[in-house]
């Protein structure tokens, strides 16, 4: 690996056991620095709209945070990220097999993920918002709270009745049915 | 949704997470599998009357070495494929190793034995009843490893199903070799590892669908 792209994969990597410990800007700075990353690479596999390439954008970060206890500090970093975008980008291929074609095969490497970014920021065709409306209250409203509005889990348990716990895990569980969703939907 | 705004959302009142997680379910999946198992056993089968005879002989601790070997890769192997992108060579080769010693010591046994007794060593006296009691005595732990591995995120469904169905196999065979009277190679390279597999096949077809994410 050339060394522009240790030091990238490095920190990466710090970034994402900062954010397994709880910090939170770090883990933005994290999921910011790899959006581009994940559109490059999916961009150069599939012959789609901007619009659909964001969709996938946006569902692997969805899986990249909900799995993100899966990753071992000490295993590389590119190897696990593109792990989790080759099985979205396969398991969404599965799903359309007739109407999409690939630019090139898949068995490339690892490294390949932080190679070539696309920093432009397209809308997703598929709406995240609306989606969650689908999921029941007990976990659309501790989203809609904590995570949208911004609020404490403690004010979210007063406003919702719901209590602490049951707020975090109606947030756990609720980010795994959209990602459930997006799936069932294609 | 802006993916920048779907950012903000998911860093907002981010939990800490556990990387041991998957490794502390996996491993409450095995304990408590064998935990389940046991009542299981004592109830349906009962406990060898001649144990204490049976772990006399080496060959009784020839084959708890067996069962316990796949258990410990078996778990490698699982661990791995719960984490994207982690590598299964190493812990695939372990893996193989109790098998490929077992065929091999049934092999010699069959060929420097007399000939009529290969039937025996073969079959023993329960050849009919030993797959399926080690598959039922592994029902809990693959219910639980199945779960475990359901909380983390297996890229290979089928094949992470299968791991933790061999897992589960092998805590169904160590808690099986406590009733089971057959100390014969042949015997355990055949039936053992039978019973063992039909937990992997039923793993890695219900990992397929179930394991998805």
């Amino acid at each position: 690996m050339s060394p522009d792209l240790d030091v990238r994969q490095q920190r990466l990597r710090d970034l994402l056991v900062a954010a397994q410990r709880g910090d939170a800007r770090s883990y933005r700075e994290f999921l910011h620095e790899l959006t581009p990353l994940l559109r490059g690479y999916f961009r150069r596999r599939l012959r789609s709209a901007p619009d659909d390439i964001e969709d996938l954008v946006q569902e692997t970060l969805l899986a990249v945070h909900n799995n993100r206890h899966t990753y071992d500090p000490g295993q590389p970093f590119s190897g696990w990220a593109y792990a989790i975008a080759r099985y979205k980008l396969v398991d969404l291929l599965r799903a359309r097999a007739a109407r999409e074609a690939l630019h090139d095969p898949l068995d490339d490497d690892a490294e390949q993920l932080l190679t070539d970014a696309e920093p432009a920021a397209a809308e997703a065709r598929r709406d995240l918002g609306l989606l969650l409306q689908q999921l029941p209250d007990k976990q659309r409203l501790p989203i809609q709270y904590v995570k949208i509005e911004g609020l404490s889990v403690a004010e979210t348990s007063r406003r919702t009745g719901l209590s602490e716990s049951a707020v975090k895990v109606g947030i756990h569980r609720g980010l795994k049915a959209l990602a459930a969703l997006i799936r069932k939907q294609r | 949704m802006k993916t920048d705004d779907l950012i903000v959302a998911l860093t907002t009142g981010a939990e800490p997470v556990d990387p041991r997680m998957p490794s502390r379910r996996m491993l409450f999946a095995a304990v408590a599998g064998v935990a389940l198992a046991l009542p299981l056993m004592i109830g349906l089968l009962g406990v060898n009357p001649l144990l204490a005879q049976a772990a006399g002989a080496p060959m009784f601790w020839i084959k708890l070495a067996f069962v316990a070997a796949t258990v410990v890769a078996a778990f490698a192997v699982a661990l791995k494929l719960a984490r994207p992108g982690a590598s299964v060579r190493r812990s695939g080769v372990a893996l193989a190793i109790p098998f490929i010693s077992l065929w091999l010591l049934a092999a010699i046994v069959l060929v420097v034995s007399a000939p009529g007794d290969r039937q025996g060593l073969l079959f023993g006296s329960t050849w009919s009843a030993c797959p399926i009691n080690i598959a039922v005595l592994s029902a809990p732990a693959l219910l639980l490893s199945l779960g475990a591995m359901r909380a983390a995120a297996p890229t290979r469904p089928a094949l992470a199903g299968a791991a933790a169905g061999l897992l589960a196999g092998g805590l169904g065979a160590t808690v099986y070799t406590l009733h089971c009277p057959e100390l014969a190679a042949p015997f355990l390279a055949v039936w053992y590892v039978l019973g063992m597999l039909i937990p992997a096949a039923v793993g890695a077809g219900v990992g397929g669908r179930l394991l998805r994410w």
